[in-house]
């Protein structure tokens, strides 16, 4: 016998179940007084720097059916591509920025009043294109699932991304590429089915 | 948002150890019918973090109001309390090394006593106590500690079999220091039968895996002729060192 590594094991995850707006957004399904106000409800203020965006994100199961039971978290960099985070390393995020937000899709659609991120080096030092990192849970999906959204107006910055150079099956890379019309990004997000978003392990 | 925890040592910036896939439960459990049209059918495209990933939000201590963690008392009118078998669940939040988690954000939710949520969802014939909401929050202590005041939530029936019923449980949703490291799961009570009847937590594949997720009663921890205590511990995924990687980008 060796020595033991004495590692512990990562708790199993379990769905969020139909009601996960009660602990994550409970001012939004009605439990009022409890907290100000829902976390992540708000991402920006009148001092944050960069270019204002709007994101309507729907997530669709095998039938084409939007979920209107699910929770979807984003979380991305600043303007300058710097992280709101004590990983962040290379300097100081916009403070009036925290890059994290959340948003129940009730209505089938999930909104987000955000600004465009700036670039973020991959590993080796090369760029990522501009990308938000997307967190979907809900009743029926039993490990959140991990994604990201890149947008359609960086076509050459996205063709040298790490992450979608990766991708095996090119015909696959556009679930990824959220669609602009105005100051508006449009994302589907497809649980199953032809159009299956590629979800991530990482 | 100002990183509180830790503030006399340097942050990690490592990535975190590869997720154990065969440990969760899979995307599709068929006996849990929901998941049967919601489960991506294609392999996940697999790469080691990147900032993206190892970077994630912190929340202060500031935030939390005086009630967020005594569901007891946080929906209750005045002078009154939430209907129930008074308990305190407490525990750590460790990291797969093994190490305390502090500064994570934990938000709780669940049905009362009687086994109803309120939610406009939820139409079981169990009443709704008007002095209970069903959420709580609290942040981690430099150990990793936290601890909540609740009523046992009880069990109740839902739509997927004829007769399937979910045993005891409350939800917990997790923020450790990294977006790779976020995490739902259910917290379950020692001696449940219910537990090994329920397609969700069964959807976990190994026995040992669904035994981590039951609380354990702590008579030593109950307070006398008030409630009684359950010790629930969480861990998050580990992380690698980065004193032996190349050094990230700026640093």
């Amino acid at each position: 016998m060796a020595q033991s590594l004495d590692r512990l094991r990562e708790s199993p995850s379990q769905t969020a179940g139909p009601y996960v707006h009660i602990g994550l957004t409970p001012n939004f399904c009605g439990i009022g007084g409890v907290y100000a106000s829902d976390l992540g409800a708000t991402m920006v203020n009148d001092k944050t720097k960069g270019e204002r965006i709007g994101l309507r994100i729907r997530v669709l199961d095998g039938t084409g059916t939007p979920l209107k039971d699910a929770l979807v978290e984003i979380w991305q960099a600043d303007t300058d591509g710097l992280y709101n985070s004590p990983a962040e390393r290379r300097g100081t995020a916009d403070p009036n920025f925290s890059g994290w937000g959340r948003c129940p899709t009730e209505t089938g659609l999930c909104t987000f009043d955000t600004i465009k991120p700036g670039r973020v080096p991959s590993r080796d030092g090369s760029l990522m294109a501009p990308h938000i990192t997307l967190w979907i849970v809900a009743r029926g999906i039993n490990l959140g699932l991990h994604t990201r959204l890149y947008f359609s107006d960086e076509e050459k910055a996205n063709a040298q991304d790490p992450i979608l150079t990766r991708i095996e099956h090119s015909v696959r890379v556009p679930t990824l590429i959220a669609k602009r019309t105005g100051d508006i990004y449009v994302f589907d997000v497809h649980l199953q089915g032809e159009k299956e978003t590629v979800f991530f392990d990482s | 948002m100002p990183a509180e925890s830790g503030s006399n040592h340097r942050p990690e910036t490592g990535a975190f150890f590869q997720r154990d896939r065969t440990w969760h439960p899979p995307a599709l459990t068929p006996n849990y019918k929901t998941s049967v049209l919601r489960s991506p059918q294609k392999a996940p495209l697999a790469f080691d973090n990147t900032l993206s990933e190892i970077a994630g939000p912190v929340f202060g201590h500031a935030m939390l109001g005086e009630l967020d963690a005594d569901l007891i008392h946080n929906f209750a009118r005045p002078g009154e309390s939430a209907i129930g078998e008074r308990i305190i669940v407490y525990g750590r939040v460790l990291d797969e090394r093994g190490v305390g988690v502090p500064g994570a954000l934990l938000e709780f939710w669940q049905a009362n006593a009687g086994g109803r949520y309120r939610h406009k969802k939820d139409g079981y014939l169990a009443p709704l106590d008007p002095n209970f909401g069903g959420c709580g929050r609290a942040i981690t202590s430099e150990d990793g500690g936290y601890a909540f005041r609740t009523v046992k939530p009880g069990p109740y029936p839902w739509p997927n079999g004829p007769n399937d019923w979910r045993p005891s449980h409350i939800h917990f949703s997790v923020f450790g220091h990294g977006f790779a490291q976020r995490l739902i799961t259910q917290m379950y009570f020692e001696g449940d039968p219910l537990i090994w009847h329920c397609p969700i937590a069964r959807g976990i594949p190994d026995k040992a895996a669904i035994e981590t997720l039951i609380a354990v009663l702590d008579m030593q921890a109950t307070i006398p002729f008030d409630a009684r205590a359950y010790k629930f511990d969480i861990v998050l995924r580990g992380r690698r060192s980065s004193l032996f990687e190349n050094r990230l980008e700026g640093n």
